[in-house]
């Protein structure tokens, strides 16, 4: 589904960031990107996304759904969205005086519009936001309030996986999504992230600890250093990671 | 309304200057120029002596400086103060004797005024440069009783009506710009609503400056009696020049017993260019006064151009539970500077007002709220509410609020709220990673802080009023 090949990437006219990424994700798949601070975690999942703070100078990103296979680099931000990826932010942000419900719809119908597929009109779409609501065991209350205006960290996080669940993607790329959550709230967000999990669809979660996999057990994990993938394995990688740290890895993709 | 005031920061599509004979007098002004006016107008001799009070008074008047904007000395010495496109026949009475390419210019506005093409739920009228050049639907108003004409025609045609409202509610020495505008004003809006009588479509005056080095001076009377109301819009547009032109406007609002007027504007004069050069001055005086009881006056402006815009629709609120209202969207690009509010006196008893206010910056402009609510010891039971909201676009922009509350009845209730928010490039990044394109990710955030204004516009001008704002701000923003 995603093909990145040899990305390098730097802040518009920075440092470079990411030295060579190379990564192939398959539909079904769940992967982890573990990495310490600083090691382009983040930056990888907004390239992703087509934040413009970035520059990509080398390598390529391919997306391919339904046998169509699109070079992502060339797509705007809103294209890449409306062709199935969704990037839930390490940061919300807020939109005050636009409502939660009337985001949602108009986010919706422009992903409609772009696939050819009819909108939904207020009623319906009513419908379905309470259909997700309740998957989510959310609070109806939710959708009439602007978009993460004087939001809990927790409330804005499982607002992401509410835009999530609407939305639909081939693709959900979770940018630290545990970060800032107690317990009680990671385990909703997690449960709320399984629930949306298909053969069709696939996950990339971006972490800097090794929690969030205990509920949402990855296929594979990377670790990223210096914007460098230094090792890949699978979920005892990420345990190796929690009991021995960073400090080991550090390094290894430098040869 | 189709598509009449829309334009972008960049490209203003209603720059262009219509090759027009003009009836022209000599720039400058003196009681010469004055009397010249008022004979060309044919006018009744009251009006010519408040004309010439206004003028004296005005001579002895320093021009006010205490807006938050900046500009040079104006040099009224240099302004033509009237200029009308001559008729191709020689008297105008009817649009088969305006110029054509006149009537072509407004078609180009957007605003057909011919028989078969006119729009039909507004009745609209005209004004180019100094006159009025025609009034749509007025015969099937006349049939309800209601005067709907230019000021010039009121003045030959209802000089009784115009007598005694005119100044009544702001007086010719109300400050330096309603002055200058009493003593040169051409032409305007006359409107005269009859007892009972509900306006059956909304009325419309469309502004349009042409004439180079030349100042448009429009006055409005607006009247509506026992138990009428009437909503009515304006709209205005500009050609492109490097000089700085000058609008002083005077509107007067006079609603008697249980009558309601609903003043709307859509205002896009030429702003100047992205360095400031060039632009309309628009310094305006507009008030309304709630002489009855249970009247209502309610304002609402979309200031999306100019260059400097002074102008602060206010209302007295004389009759008992009498309301008044302002709602208004001003939006500043460029090096555009808006000084603008309201005025909220609270003379009657349970007398109530709402302001609800939202300034959008860009760029390197200056847009400020500047607002009075004052309870005057009479005004038992008064209530005033305000919300005044700032949205700043990008880092060298300004948003100033100037709330001056006054309270003389400890009955009263007044609040006041206030926010300043930005746009950022992170927010329009999170609605594009929505699926949302950049212009509808604006236009959301733009249409979220702007609703309860624009849910007060006529429908069809609420439209247009955010194609105007998405326009110019898709050009502001990142």
């Amino acid at each position: 589904m995603l093909t990145i090949k040899n990305l390098h990437a730097r802040v518009v006219e920075g440092t470079p960031i990411l030295k060579g990424i190379s990564l192939e994700v398959k539909a079904g798949e769940v992967h982890a990107i573990m990495g310490p601070n600083g090691s382009g975690k983040s930056t990888l999942a907004r390239i992703i996304a087509g934040h413009p703070d970035y520059q990509v100078t080398d390598g390529t990103i391919e997306y391919e759904v339904n046998r169509r296979r699109q070079n992502l680099l060339d797509l705007e931000p809103h294209e890449r969205a409306c062709a199935g990826i969704f990037l839930a932010f390490q940061y919300p942000v807020d939109v005050p005086g636009v409502s939660n419900a009337v985001f949602l719809r108009a986010s919706f119908n422009a992903v409609c519009r772009y696939q050819g597929l009819p909108e939904l009109d207020p009623l319906d779409f009513d419908d379905l936001l309470k259909e997700k609501l309740a998957m989510l065991d959310m609070n109806p209350a939710y959708v009439d309030r602007p978009v993460n205006v004087d939001f809990s960290g927790g409330e804005k996080k499982r607002n992401e996986i509410l835009q999530m669940a609407i939305l639909n993607p081939r693709l959900a790329v979770l940018d630290e999504t545990d970060s800032g959550l107690d317990v009680d709230s990671l385990k909703l967000v997690a449960e709320g992230v399984n629930r949306l999990r298909t053969p069709t669809n696939a996950t990339l979660m971006i972490t800097h600890y090794e929690r969030l996999l205990k509920y949402i057990r990855p296929d594979v994990v990377h670790v990223l250093d210096a914007g460098r993938i230094v090792r890949t394995g699978d979920y005892s990688l990420a345990e190796e990671v929690e009991r021995r740290g960073y400090d080991w890895l550090q390094g290894a993709g430098a040869a | 309304m189709p598509d009449t005031m829309t334009s972008t920061a960049d490209s203003y599509k209603y720059g262009f200057v219509t090759a027009v004979e003009a009836d022209t007098i000599q720039k400058g002004l003196n009681e010469d120029v004055i009397r010249l006016i008022s004979s060309k107008k044919q006018e009744p001799p009251f009006l010519l002596e408040f004309r010439l009070k206004a003028y004296r008074w005005w001579l002895e008047q320093v021009e006010p400086r205490w807006a938050h904007v900046t500009f040079p000395p104006i040099d009224y010495q240099a302004i033509r103060y009237f200029s009308a496109p001559k008729p191709a026949k020689p008297k105008l009475g009817s649009l088969s004797e305006v110029d054509p390419e006149v009537l072509a210019t407004f078609e180009r506005l957007g605003i057909p005024l011919g028989e078969q093409k006119r729009l039909s739920g507004v009745a609209v009228d005209a004004v180019f440069d100094s006159v009025s050049v025609g009034t749509t639907h007025k015969e099937v108003l006349a049939k309800h009783g209601i005067v709907f004409c230019s000021f010039s025609e009121a003045a030959r045609e209802h000089p009784a009506l115009v007598e005694s409202y005119l100044g009544s509610v702001v007086p010719f020495n109300d400050n330096y710009f309603a002055a200058l505008n009493s003593a040169v004003f051409t032409d305007g809006s006359f409107v005269f609503i009859p007892k009972g009588v509900k306006c059956p479509m909304d009325l419309s005056t469309y502004f349009r400056i042409n004439a180079a080095e030349t100042g448009q001076f429009e006055r409005t009377l607006i009247i509506a009696e026992e138990g009428a109301s009437v909503s009515y819009v304006e709209g205005c547009t500009a050609p492109m020049r490097d000089e700085n032109q000058l609008h002083a406007a005077v509107v007067e609002l006079i609603a008697l017993d249980d009558a309601t007027v609903k003043y709307s504007t859509v205002q896009n004069w030429y702003p100047g260019d992205q360095d400031g050069k060039g632009g309309i001055y628009n310094f305006v005086t507009k008030r309304g006064r709630c002489a009855g009881r249970n009247s209502k006056i309610s304002w609402t402006q979309v200031e999306a151009g100019a260059a400097i815009t002074w102008k602060y629709p206010s209302v007295i609120l004389k009759g008992d539970n009498s309301v008044g209202e302002f709602y208004s969207v001003a939006l500043t690009n460029h090096c555009m500077q808006a000084d603008t509010g309201t005025k909220m006196i609270h003379l009657g008893r349970n007398t109530r007002s709402t302001i609800v206010s939202k300034g959008i910056a860009c760029e390197r402009s200056r847009n400020s709220y500047r607002g009075l609510v004052r309870i005057t010891p009479g005004a038992e039971g008064a209530r005033n509410y305000s919300q005044c909201d700032s949205m700043l676009v990008g880092d060298a922009c300004e948003a100033n609020t100037f709330p001056y509350i006054e309270v003389g009845n400890n009955t009263a209730v007044v609040e006041h709220e206030a926010t300043t928010s930005k746009i950022s490039a992170e927010q329009l990044f999170y609605l594009q990673s929505r699926g949302l394109d950049k212009e509808a990710a604006v236009s959301l955030l733009v249409n979220g802080f702007c609703k309860d204004v624009f849910k007060t516009l006529p429908l069809e001008f609420s439209v247009e009023a955010v194609r105007l704002l998405e326009m110019k701000l898709e050009s502001s923003v990142g």
